[in-house]
Formats: structure tokens, C-alpha cells, sequence
């Protein structure tokens, strides 16, 4: 839900470049607001990219990581035109897929 | 779970953690600014202010309102719907309403003229925080990111503008309030900072075009883009001074003034701060 | 004197002309537009704030204020000083501390029972480690030990807290005593932040 992810995804040579900006609040559940009131937790828990239906990264993201997280990697095997897709699921079991073609 | 990867995103995070602790002797200032210059470099690539020009550039395209209209015949003064490079020429007088303008009040009077949002609507949440985010900011993020590279050219040729830019002047030098706070109390001296952030000096025509070119920006501190007039809003209040209502003048004329004395510079916004 | 005055003396960014319109003219326009602009929240009403007082008046010009403004300041604001009720200056220098570090109070978002600090490390280096500190004012660091606590020494420093323009007129500095800002007993324990030579600004 919300703002789509930026998914960029270049072929140099060999490796595919995926640069992913993800749009989340990454709450870690200790923060307060200004009445004093604990801002519940609202996370990134895992977050995979797959090229082609393979999965190429896998991470745990987590309350230590902060608002709106950028990710970057690289692998190998990829071509121009393939389908990069990137999904997260949140600690309230939230999802969202976005995906982008390598160019 | 791929090894390499997390590695290399936990190197990725324990440099930016490290690059963040202070380290230093009574001469922090070089020190602080060169490290907080790399952690910058570091993220440059990253910006999330890009998630916000694309969500602007969607509103932008998107019918809206009562009228059901996009914001495609929308003037931002070079023009109906021309986005590119209209930001750099902002504030500037709209003969249509007799009056000068930021490019804020000209998207209010957009959205209400053209989309016939009501003028609350239209200023409904200029400041977005976690989880209720701004669609004013995205539009914002959009324009001012189509002046990216360009030279910031205010002109200040008609007579309105020229009062507006004396009225900006004027008020930057204004002392008021409980802590007889000016705009000039920070942004006149030499190589000062308040507490570890450095403060550009106005009156140094490379700092003011660095600074007004880099508005407005993604702020990690906000976790939100902000655009100028949450800028000076947020001056305002440190200052002690009451709350700027949003869309109003005073922020508008202060901006013309920082404006004009940025003339030349390279626009380089949507940027990344603390 | 100290270079505050100087920076105001940055005229030379002034780029233009001033438009065909009278002096009152400017002053209305002006005075409508800090009124349709701002208003009132919280704990700051935009009455008290759009009436500058003297000092403030005469301290709000790109140029430098005027010798005779100048000495006017001075005399005025000197005679606001009010010393210690008991004749004690020096109050807790742990209490000074956490008074120098806060930025708060006066704002439209403090509440009303918020406790002011002095924000001094905003402008000012105070204690040896605390190396999150400004630069807009000089540094105070081993203040206590350089400068000796002499009676006159004691009574200048209390003055320039209670209000720095009887010293600098158009300082920078917020007047912490004569506006209420900041009370006796805080302004002692800054004293004592700056003085006691347990302080961790005089080690």
C-alpha cells in the first residue's frame, strides 16, 4: 500500500544493478509523539527481489533500519528486458510487489 | 538468504551509523563537515525526495476536484502547463491575479481554479509526517525537480515584485519577539554554526545561491520533503515569532529576497538534508 | 564593540533602489503583511510579537544603528539589570548545565508550563566536553579560570545574562533576565556553570 517503490535496474557488463527506494515509515515502536504517546511499531520485516520468477537477494530488514530505505546490490546471470521484482512484507502483514525491466 | 548481499548492506549501514559519531577535539567544525560531506555522497544516490517527485508527477497528471481537470493547463508563469524551468523563475507577478506569487500560492490557486477545490482543500496538509503524507510536498517535489540543473533567475523586474523583495529585506532584518531573534541573528556572520550545523550567510552570494538552491529537500531528521515554505516556517517558530499561515505572504516575500540574492546559482533540489 | 554591529554592516548586499512610494506607505504595507501572515498560537501571541519595543526598533536596519541610538541602548538597558534579591550569585552549576543545553521555551509549540532554557550551547563552547556547540558567540570555555571571579567580575557577568545589550547594543544575545526568559535562580546557576571551579567549564 501506498507509494510505489523506485526500482532501478541497469545492466554493466556482466552484473545487473538494482538500485530500490522504498517509500515506509520503518516505526520502530519506541518512538513518542508530541503528546507523549508511543508511535506503534510499523516495519519492513523481509524484503526479496526475484528476476524472472528467481530469487536474486534476500533481506531482514527490521526496526533498526530508518524511514524510507534504500537498498542496493547486484548479481549476476541477468539480461536487458528481464522482469526485476521486488517485495516487502511488514510487521502488520502488509505487502506490496513492484517491479521494473532491466535495461 | 544470500550472504554477500546482507554484508554488504550492514557495511552499508555501519558506515553511515559511524560516519555519524562525533569523534573529535575542541576543533570539530572541519572535522564534523567533512564526515557529514561523505555521509552525504554516500546517499546522494538514494534520495527518497525521488518518490516524491514521482507521486507529484502523477498528481500533476491526475483528474481531480470538483471540475474533474488535471493541472496540465496550469501556469506557473513561463506559460499553460509548462513545468520546466518555471520553478527557478519563482516568486513572480501573475498578471491574472494582480499579485506576486511562490510557487505554493500558485498551486493553491491552481488546484482551486482550475480542479475547483475550495481554498482548504487546496491548503489541506502542506506538511505531511508518517503516514499521512502531502500531496502539496509531492507536487512541489515534481515542479521544483524540473528546474534541476537550471539557473536560478528570479527576475523582481515588475513593481510588485520589487516592494515584495523590500518587504523580504526588510523582515530579515526584523528584530522581534522574546529572544529579539532576526533573520540576521543566524544567517549574517562568517563560518557560524548553531550547535553542529553550520549556518549559510546570506549576505555571501556563494552561500546563498548553494542554500536557496537546495531547497526544498528530503530531510532525514523529518523523514518528509520540505519544501521552502516549511523552511521558514520552521525558522519562524525557532524564532519565537507566531505561526506563519500557510500560503500568506511573509514566507513568499522572504523567499523572493533569498531568491534574488541567489541569482546565478545552480538549481540543484530536490536535495537530501539532516 | 563587538563585530555584531559590524555584520549589520553588510549594506552592501542592498541591490536596489527603493520604489516611488513614501516611507509611511512602507511602514502600512508592511505592517499588513506581518498581520495577514502570521498569527497567534500557543504561548505566542502575534500582537506581542509585531510590537517591536525600542530597542528592537532601532536594531532592525540593514545598516548600523546610529551613535546616538547606540548610546541610548546602552544607558537604557543597563538600568533594566536587576542583581540578586539576597546578594548571592552563584547557584548550581548541574542545574546551569541542563539550563545551557535546553532550547526550549517561548515557542508556539512549548506549552505553558514549559520550563525555559538558555540554549547556550546553540551559540556558545561552555564545558570541556560537550563538543556539540555553536559558534555564533565566543567561546566561554574555562571561563570561570580565565577571567578570576572578583566582585566586578561576578557583577559584569550576571549583567550580560540579564541583558547583553547593556554591553552590545543590537546583540545577538536574547536578554534572558529583562525578558523574563530565564529566572534568578536559573540565571545563578549559569553563573555557577561559568564560576565554580567544579564546573566542567573551568576543568
Amino acid at each position: 500500500m501506498g507509494m510505489p517503490m523506485l526500482i532501478r535496474a541497469k545492466q554493466k557488463g556482466e552484473n545487473t544493478e538494482v538500485k530500490v527506494l522504498v517509500k515506509h515509515d520503518m516505526e520502530t515502536g519506541r518512538r513518542k509523539d508530541e503528546a507523549g504517546n508511543i508511535v506503534p511499531a510499523h516495519f519492513i520485516k523481509t524484503i526479496s527481489a526475484s528476476c524472472e520468477g528467481k530469487i536474486i537477494f534476500e533481506g531482514e530488514l527490521g526496526p533498526a533500519v530508518s524511514k524510507d530505505p534504500f537498498l542496493s546490490f547486484s548479481f549476476k546471470n541477468g539480461k536487458k528486458g528481464d522482469k526485476v521484482s521486488i517485495t516487502w512484507v511488514d510487521n502488520k502483514d502488509d505487502s506490496r510487489t513492484d517491479e521494473t525491466k532491466i535495461r | 538468504m544470500t550472504i554477500m548481499n546482507i554484508k554488504r548492506l550492514l557495511i552499508f549501514f555501519a558506515s553511515v551509523l559511524s560516519m555519524c559519531t562525533l569523534t573529535s577535539s575542541v576543533s570539530a567544525q572541519d572535522n564534523t563537515s567533512e564526515e557529514i560531506e561523505k555521509y552525504r555522497e554516500l546517499l546522494a544516490d538514494g534520495n527518497p525526495a525521488e518518490l516524491w517527485e514521482l507521486t507529484g508527477e502523477e498528481l500533476w497528471y491526475r483528474e481531480a476536484g470538483p471540475k474533474n481537470k488535471t493541472l496540465e493547463t496550469c501556469d506557473l508563469g513561463k506559460g499553460p502547463g509548462i513545468v520546466e524551468g518555471a520553478y527557478v523563475e519563482m516568486p513572480r507577478y501573475f498578471s491574472d491575479v494582480d499579485k506576486v506569487m511562490d510557487l505554493e500560492q500558485r498551486l493553491i490557486y491552481c488546484r482551486m481554479m482550475i480542479q475547483g477545490l475550495s481554498r482548504e482543500q487546496a491548503t489541506e496538509r502542506p506538511f505531511g509526517s508518517a503516514g499521512n503524507s502531502s500531496d502539496i510536498e509531492a507536487l512541489v517535489a515534481y515542479v521544483t525537480g524540473q528546474s534541476r540543473g537550471m539557473k536560478i533567475a528570479v527576475a523582481v523586474s515588475h513593481e510588485k515584485e520589487k516592494r515584495m523583495y523590500e518587504m523580504g529585506k526588510r523582515f530579515f532584518y526584523f528584530r522581534a519577539g522574546s529572544h529579539d531573534f532576526g533573520c540576521v541573528t543566524c544567517h549574517s556572520g562568517e563560518n557560524k554554526r548553531i550547535r553542529l550545523q553550520e549556518l549559510p550567510n546570506f549576505m555571501n552570494v556563494e552561500q546563498a545561491r548553494k542554500s536557496y538552491g537546495s531547497w526544498p529537500a528530503y530531510r532525514v531528521s523529518q523523514g518528509e520533503v520540505r519544501s521552502m515554505q516549511h523552511r521558514l516556517y520552521d525558522c519562524l517558530r525557532q524564532q519565537r515569532c507566531p505561526e506563519a499561515i500557510y500560503g500568506t505572504d511573509l514566507v513568499t516575500a522572504i523567499s523572493l529576497y533569498l531568491a534574488k540574492n541567489a541569482n546565478g546559482g545552480t538549481y540543484d533540489a530536490p536535495a537530501m538534508k539532516r | 564593540m563587538k563585530k555584531i554591529i559590524v555584520s549589520l554592516g553588510f549594506c552592501a548586499a542592498s541591490f536596489f533602489a527603493v520604489a516611488l512610494v513614501s516611507a509611511d506607505q512602507t511602514d502600512k504595507e508592511f505592517e499588513e503583511m506581518l498581520e495577514s501572515s502570521l498569527r497567534s498560537k500557543g504561548i505566542v501571541k502575534a500582537e506581542e510579537v509585531l510590537a517591536q519595543d525600542d530597542v528592537q526598533k532601532k536594531c532592525s536596519t540593514s545598516g548600523v544603528a546610529s551613535a546616538e541610538d547606540m548610546k541610548a541602548i546602552l544607558d537604557s538597558q543597563l538600568a533594566t539589570i536587576v542583581y540578586p534579591s539576597d546578594g548571592k550569585y552563584l547557584g548550581d552549576w548541574k542545574a546551569g548545565e541542563k539550563i545551557a543545553q535546553s532550547g526550549k521555551g517561548r515557542r508556539f509549540n512549548d506549552k505553558p508550563d514549559t520550563v525555559n532554557g538558555g540554549n547556550c550551547y546553540a551559540c556558545h563552547q561552555i564545558s570541556k566536553d560537550e563538543l556539540a556547540y555553536g559558534t555564533i558567540g565566543p567561546s566561554l570555555y574555562q571561563y570561570g579560570k580565565i577571567r578570576g571571579n572578583s566582585e566586578e567580575m561576578i557583577k559584569y557577568t550576571w549583567a550580560k545574562i540579564f541583558n547583553a545589550q547593556a554591553f552590545v547594543p543590537c546583540s545577538y544575545m536574547p536578554r534572558y533576565g529583562h525578558k523574563g526568559i530565564l529566572s534568578e535562580q536559573q540565571i545563578k546557576d549559569l553563573m555557577a556553570l561559568l564560576f565554580d571551579p567544579e564546573s566542567p567549564t573551568n576543568k
